[in-house]
């Protein structure tokens, strides 16, 4: 009954963005959805890497001895994790194509860097004759030309997983701060260590103990969850997963096809979270 | 560590947190209550231009995102359920129905037979491993086929049935977790003492198992009210789906989505709040069994 035949036939359809890979209409179905995987790991990747710095931060202020800073990151990190992740991502989206400046009149946040409701371009190496060069985007009449660029789409999904996943890891880092005693701290201290060094030395090894499986799992959301985009259009494995249903019809074999997918990118991450977690965070005895 | 930093390091930080704190409020206050307009009326909420909120939207939409929307005229006339109620049924039968199934899964998943323990694993890994949108696909697309053509359960009883496999889950594996705080001594005195394994389950075990994941239990039912959000992509118009399909076809007040969201947002994070403190009135009223 099922049949895998319709991967290898042409996709009829074209995908909005595709990032380093090329797409076009003509090629299979196969192809299709692995431009909607790369897409799901270019948008979680920048997520992660922002909710971690996010999280880090969020957890700092909220164990900062200024009151005021950390009302401001409880206030952050309970608001968040009270909203839905969907309406947090139709927020994110609805301020970035309504309240940003026009393609033709981009807002420079750096030399180089341009936003507006067409997207975030920067600075992007390209092949050249020389090998890579730098190409660096520039305002035009009607747009922003060269360089690298990014959706709204992208941007907004990236921010809402990133602030959302943030959040949660906030409390994951700071219960494994507040895990490690006192008086291990104070005796570095007593040794003549200095601040950083405590920090680097004795209370990171520890508290990541406690840290990395919990955000483990906050990754594992995360690159779960980076399937609302479907939501606002950003052409991640669900949402062209979504289009090859409605076009070929195998309902049975596309719903399997993403959520085989799905678990092998799940495997994956635990897979490199675990050698983390053995290489580094259980390094040496307790 | 604190000591050998100095003193007006400390309070330059503090004033500056104040200050950024003051800012935020005095801005958030302005544009969502002194400038803001209450009433219905939209020529004055576009004279506003977003340098105020328009509250007015609620005023207008609210009760319909509330309450369920009543179709005035044709064949659907009458009250669509649809809005807050529907995102509360979901929420509320999803989570009731998950947790025979859940009991079922984690007691399984702990039995030494590997006829049951095998299936309960690949249950609970496989639906943690994929995302609940997948989920909701399944319950859009592939259950129909187990019917013949036209008489499958409507979509929203589809919806309600794979949320709740998805909550069963996560709870079997909460579960299970308090079941390893349980210790074995204990089964064993109360099968010593004539219960059998199912009274011994269900009057020793699974209360003492229970207590001690009270606060992991409070946040998969916050998680899952949240959740309930996302069959919003299947086409079922709860509190989120329903905000956008009642703007996106308005031409006066589409203008306005960004404080509908806000609106929405206010209402998810109270029904949390409330799920929170009624978690936190269980832990002070049951008492942990020493």
């Amino acid at each position: 009954m099922l049949s895998w035949d319709f991967l290898l036939q042409p996709a009829g359809f074209d995908i909005g963005e595709t990032g380093l890979f090329v797409f076009d209409a003509t090629q299979p179905v196969w192809r299709a959805l692995l431009v909607g995987v790369g897409n799901t790991v270019r948008v979680s990747l920048p997520a992660l890497l922002l909710a971690t710095l996010l999280g880090l931060l969020l957890a700092l202020g909220r164990g900062a001895s200024s009151r005021s800073w950390r009302w401001l990151s409880g206030g952050i990190v309970d608001g968040v994790r009270l909203v839905p992740l969907l309406l947090q991502l139709l927020i994110c989206y609805l301020l970035l194509i309504e309240w940003l400046p026009d393609a033709s009149e981009a807002l420079p946040l750096a030399p180089g860097v341009w936003l507006s409701k067409g997207g975030l371009a920067f600075p992007w190496p390209v092949p050249g004759d020389g090998g890579l060069t730098w190409s660096w985007p520039v305002q035009e009449a009607f747009n922003v030309q060269g360089g690298g660029a990014v959706t709204p789409e992208f941007l907004a999904v990236t921010l809402a997983l990133g602030v959302y996943t943030g959040a949660f890891l906030a409390e994951v880092f700071r219960s494994g701060i507040e895990a490690v005693p006192a008086s291990l701290l104070e005796a570095a201290d007593t040794l003549g260590a200095t601040r950083w060094q405590v920090i680097r030395l004795v209370l990171l090894p520890q508290a990541l103990r406690t840290i990395v499986p919990a955000t483990t799992n906050q990754y594992l959301n995360l690159v779960k969850n980076s399937s609302l985009a479907v939501a606002v259009g950003y052409p991640d494995l669900v949402s062209v997963g979504n289009t090859t249903l409605n076009q070929t019809g195998r309902a049975v074999e596309c719903v399997t096809v993403m959520m085989a997918l799905y678990l092998g990118l799940s495997l994956l991450t635990s897979a490199a979270m675990n050698a983390f977690n053995a290489r580094r965070a259980m390094r040496g005895d307790a | 560590m604190t000591a050998s930093r100095p003193a007006w390091r400390a309070s330059l930080a503090g004033l500056s947190g104040g200050l950024l704190l003051a800012w935020l409020l005095w801005q958030l206050l302005g544009w969502a209550l002194w400038r803001a307009e209450f009433r219905a009326d939209a020529a004055a909420c576009q004279a506003l231009q977003h340098h105020g909120a328009c509250w007015g939207v609620v005023a207008e939409k609210g009760t319909q995102w509330l309450l369920g929307r009543v179709v005035e005229a044709g064949p659907d006339a009458g009250w669509q359920l649809g809005g807050l109620p529907l995102t509360l049924l979901l929420f509320a039968s999803s989570w009731w129905l998950s947790w025979p199934l859940a009991i079922g899964l984690a007691l399984a998943r702990r039995s030494e037979r590997h006829w049951l323990r095998w299936p309960a694993v690949a249950c609970i890994e496989g639906v943690r491993g994929v995302p609940v949108v997948t989920l909701l696909f399944m319950a859009a697309f592939l259950l129909p086929l187990l019917w013949p053509q036209g008489q499958a359960p409507a979509l929203l009883w589809r919806a309600v049935a794979v949320l709740t496999v998805f909550s069963a889950a996560y709870l079997a594996e909460i579960i299970r977790g308090g079941l390893q705080t349980v210790p074995q001594e204990q089964s064993e005195a109360a099968s010593t003492l004539g219960l059998g394994w199912w009274g011994t389950q269900r009057r020793i075990v699974l209360p003492q198992a229970l207590r001690a994941v009270l606060p992991a239990l409070t946040s998969h039912a916050i998680g899952l009210l949240k959740d309930s959000s996302l069959v919003m992509v299947i086409g079922l118009h709860e509190l989120t789906g329903g905000l956008s399909l009642s703007l996106s076809g308005d031409p006066v007040w589409r203008a306005f989505y960004f404080e509908a969201y806000l609106f929405a947002g206010l209402v998810y994070a109270l029904l949390c709040l409330a799920l929170a403190r009624l978690g936190r009135w269980l832990e002070a009223r049951w008492p942990r069994s020493r």
